[in-house]
C-alpha cells in the first residue's frame, strides 16, 4: 500500500460533473460536523464553497487556536547548492538555463550558518538542486554536522533518498523533511519534467512516505499550484497529509500551498491560482486535517502573509534567499525564483507580534 | 486549616498547575500566574532558549514559581530521557514531566515508554511527574518506578472536552498512594472543580486558558475553580440519591 493506491482511485474523478451536483444545504451540513471525510473535503473546495468562505474561515481559525494556540513558527531557507541534473520547466535550476552553478564549501556552509543564526533564526531549512553526484548524501551530512552547531531544527528539501539514506541523515540531525510533488497530476508531471531523475513519479510521490518509515519527525508536502487545476491539487495534497497522519501517527504532517513565482526562464503557469483560491484551499484544509501543520512561504505577499495568518497558518519563512549562500554573498547570484516578501527576521516578529501572535524561533531540539 | 500538597520535597498552597504554550504573547504569564495563585508551571524543553535573552521563555516565569518542564516532542523514553538530563543540565531543576507522545492524531501517552522513563530518571534522582492515560496498572507501575505524582489525562490534549475518563481516574484517586493530578482535556473552570472534587490532588491545564479570549481572568476563574472544589472535598459531598428525601418524610409521624 502506498498513497499511489489512494491517488489512483480518483486520478480520473469526474471532479466538475461531481461539483455540478453540490447544492448549498451539502456546505452548511459539512459545516456543521466535527470530523469531515474525503468527500466533504473535496466538497468544501468547490466553487459552491466559496459562496461559505466566512464561515468556513471562522471555524478554520478556531481550530487553529484550540490546536496550535497564537502562535506562529519561524525558519529560513539556506541554499547549499544549485546544480541540478532534471529539467523542470518551471525552475531556475533547470539544467537548460544558462545561470552560475555553485555548491557552498563546508567552510561557506559555517559562515552562512553563523551570518542567519545571529539573527536569531533556530529553525533552518537546507536546500540544494538535483544532483547527487555532486551535492551527494555524504556532503549533506557534513553540511548537517556543522549546522547542528547552530541551529536547533534542521529540514532538509532535497532529491528524494532511499530508506537507508534518510536514515543517516536523521541520525546525523536532521529532523524534517520538505518534498513537493510539484503536480499530484501523473500526466502534467510527465509534461513538465522533461528529462532526468526527478521524471519517476512514483520514487518521488512516495519519498515522504520512505522518511516516514525512518522515524523522522516531521514532513511537509506539497504542490507547485499553477501546474493543474488548483482544486484538484489541493484536495490530491489534503488526502497524502491525510494518510501519512494516519499510517505514521508518530509523525508530524504539514502542507505547503507555494504558487509559481517568476525566475529565470520563460514558463508560464498552465492555470492561475488567485488569492482566495489559496485561502479556501487553506481553510477547507484546517476543516479536513485539524492538526496539520501550514508552512506559507516568501514566495507570498507581505500583505497577503498578514491576512492569511489567523485561518490555519502554522509556520513561516522569513529573511529568504534563494541563491546558493544568498544570505552572505549577495552579488551575482542567481535565485531559484524571486521572493515577494523581503521582511528581515526582526520585522517579521515586530508584524507578527503587532496581528496577535506570537512568533516561535525555536520549537524543536536535537537531542 | 493547612491543606498543602507536597510533591517531592516541595510543599504548594496552590493546586492549580498551569502550562505555558499557545499564548500570543509570553508576557501574559507573569500576570497569569498572579490571578491564579498558581505556583508550578509547566514549559516545553523544546521550546526553551537558552541561548537567547529575548527570546526566553524562562524570563516570564517568576523566580519562586516551580518549574516543571516537560519531555514534549519525545516518542519514545530513550527521548524523554535525554531531554529529562538536558533540562536539569540547564539548570531547569530536577522536577520533570514525562510526556512521551507517538500519536500526533490523539496526542494520547504511551505508558510502556512512560514506565521505562520514569524508572531510570527516578533512580538519578528527578522528582518525576508522567502524563498517562488513566490506567490502574499503569499507574501501580509508576509507584514501583518511583513517580512522585500521576497525571492522568481528562481527554485528549486541547480538547477541552472535560473529565471524560472520570470513572477511571476515580480507580487511581482510591488506589495510588501518590498526588492525582488531572493532566489535559479541561476546558471549563467547572471541568476543574470537578476533578477537584472527586478526590484529584491536583489540574493542570494550558488551552483553556490561553485559547480563552481573556487569559488573564479566565486563569483567575480556573484558581477560584480548583480552590472551590478542593474545599468542597474535603468538606465532604452529601450522597446522591435517585428519589427525593424530604426534610420532614410523610410517614416521620409514626415515630411520634
Amino acid at each position: 500500500m502506498s498513497f499511489y493506491d489512494i491517488y489512483s482511485r480518483y486520478k480520473d474523478f469526474d471532479i466538475d460533473s461531481f461539483y455540478n451536483n453540490i447544492s448549498d444545504k451539502d456546505i452548511e451540513l459539512i459545516l456543521q460536523k466535527d470530523i469531515l471525510n474525503e468527500i466533504d473535503f473535496l466538497m468544501l473546495l468547490s466553487p459552491k464553497a466559496e459562496n461559505f468562505l466566512e464561515p468556513i474561515a471562522l471555524k478554520a481559525n478556531s481550530l487553529t487556536i484550540q490546536h496550535f494556540g497564537k502562535t506562529i513558527l519561524l525558519y529560513t531557507p539556506m541554499y547549499l547548492a544549485n546544480y541540478c541534473t532534471n529539467q523542470c520547466l518551471y525552475c531556475g535550476f533547470n539544467t537548460k538555463n544558462d545561470i552560475k552553478r555553485k555548491q557552498m564549501s563546508l567552510e561557506e556552509v559555517e559562515a552562512e550558518a553563523k551570518y542567519i543564526s545571529s539573527k536569531g533564526i533556530k529553525h533552518i531549512l537546507i536546500l540544494t538542486g538535483d544532483a547527487k553526484d555532486i551535492s551527494s548524501v555524504e556532503y549533506i551530512n557534513s553540511c548537517v554536522n556543522i549546522l547542528k552547531k547552530y541551529f536547533n531544527s534542521i529540514s532538509i528539501e532535497i532529491f528524494p533518498l532511499n530508506e537507508d539514506e534518510y536514515s543517516k541523515l536523521i541520525k546525523s540531525g536532521v529532523d524534517s523533511l520538505t518534498i513537493y510533488q510539484e503536480t499530484y497530476n501523473e500526466y502534467i508531471y510527465d509534461k513538465v519534467h522533461l528529462k532526468g531523475p526527478k521524471k519517476d513519479y512514483r520514487y518521488r510521490l512516495d519519498a515522504p512516505e520512505r522518511a516516514c518509515k525512518s522515524y523522522i519527525n516531521s514532513v511537509n508536502i506539497g504542490a507547485l499550484l499553477g501546474l493543474d487545476y488548483w482544486r484538484k491539487e489541493a484536495f490530491f495534497t489534503g488526502l497524502h497529509a491525510n494518510y501519512l497522519q494516519n499510517k505514521y501517527p508518530h509523525v508530524e504532517v504539514s502542507i505547503s500551498t507555494p504558487r509559481i513565482r517568476p525566475h529565470v526562464g520563460d514558463f508560464s503557469p498552465y492555470h492561475i491560482v488567485s488569492d482566495k483560491n489559496i485561502v479556501q484551499f487553506i481553510v477547507a484544509l484546517r476543516l479536513f486535517l485539524p492538526r496539520c501543520g501550514v508552512t506559507i512561504s516568501t514566495r507570498e505577499s507581505e500583505n497577503f502573509r498578514n491576512n492569511i495568518l489567523p485561518l490555519g497558518v502554522t509556520k513561516m519563512s522569513t529573511d529568504s534567499n534563494t541563491s546558493v549562500g544568498g544570505h552572505t554573498n549577495k552579488q551575482n547570484q542567481t535565485n531559484q525564483f524571486n521572493i515577494c516578501d523581503t521582511r528581515n527576521v526582526e520585522k517579521m516578529m515586530e508584524d507578527i507580534k503587532t496581528l496577535g501572535y506570537q512568533p516561535i524561533l525555536k520549537n524543536w531540539d536535537i537531542i | 486549616m493547612n491543606d498543602e500538597l507536597i510533591i517531592g520535597d516541595t510543599e504548594l498552597k496552590s493546586r492549580l498547575f498551569i502550562g505555558t504554550g499557545k499564548y500570543s504573547s509570553d508576557s501574559l504569564i507573569p500576570k497569569i500566574l498572579e490571578k491564579s495563585k498558581c505556583e508550578v508551571v509547566t514549559v516545553a524543553l523544546r521550546r526553551i532558549d537558552l541561548s537567547s535573552k529575548e527570546n526566553n521563555i524562562l524570563n516570564y516565569i517568576p523566580k519562586d514559581t516551580k518549574l516543571l518542564p516537560n519531555t514534549s516532542g519525545a516518542r519514545n523514553a530513550d527521548e524523554a530521557i535525554r531531554i529529562a538530563r538536558l533540562a536539569k543540565a540547564s539548570g531547569c531543576g530536577n522536577w520533570i514531566k514525562i510526556e512521551i507522545i507517538s500519536d500526533n492524531k490523539y496526542l494520547l501517552p504511551d505508558g510502556y515508554e512512560t514506565i521505562k522513563a520514569t524508572e531510570i530518571l527516578a533512580s538519578e534522582g528527578f522528582i518525576v511527574l508522567p502524563y498517562v492515560s488513566p490506567d490502574l496498572m499503569v499507574a501501580r507501575s509508576l509507584v514501583n518506578a518511583g513517580a512522585s505524582a500521576v497525571m492522568p489525562l481528562g481527554s485528549p490534549i486541547g480538547s477541552n472536552r472535560g473529565i471524560k475518563t472520570r470513572e477511571l481516574i476515580k480507580i487511581l484517586i482510591e488506589e495510588i498512594p501518590l498526588p492525582i493530578i488531572v493532566d489535559a482535556g479541561i476546558g471549563k473552570p467547572s471541568d476543574a472543580c470537578e476533578a477537584m472534587e472527586m478526590g484529584a490532588s491536583a489540574c493542570l491545564l494550558n488551552t483553556a486558558i490561553a485559547t480563552s479570549k481573556n487569559p488573564i481572568l479566565m486563569a483567575e476563574a480556573f484558581g477560584k475553580a480548583v480552590e472551590a472544589g478542593r474545599k468542597a472535598y474535603l468538606a465532604g459531598l452529601g450522597n446522591k440519591s435517585y428519589t427525593a428525601n424530604a426534610s420532614s418524610p410523610l410517614t416521620g409521624f409514626l415515630n411520634k
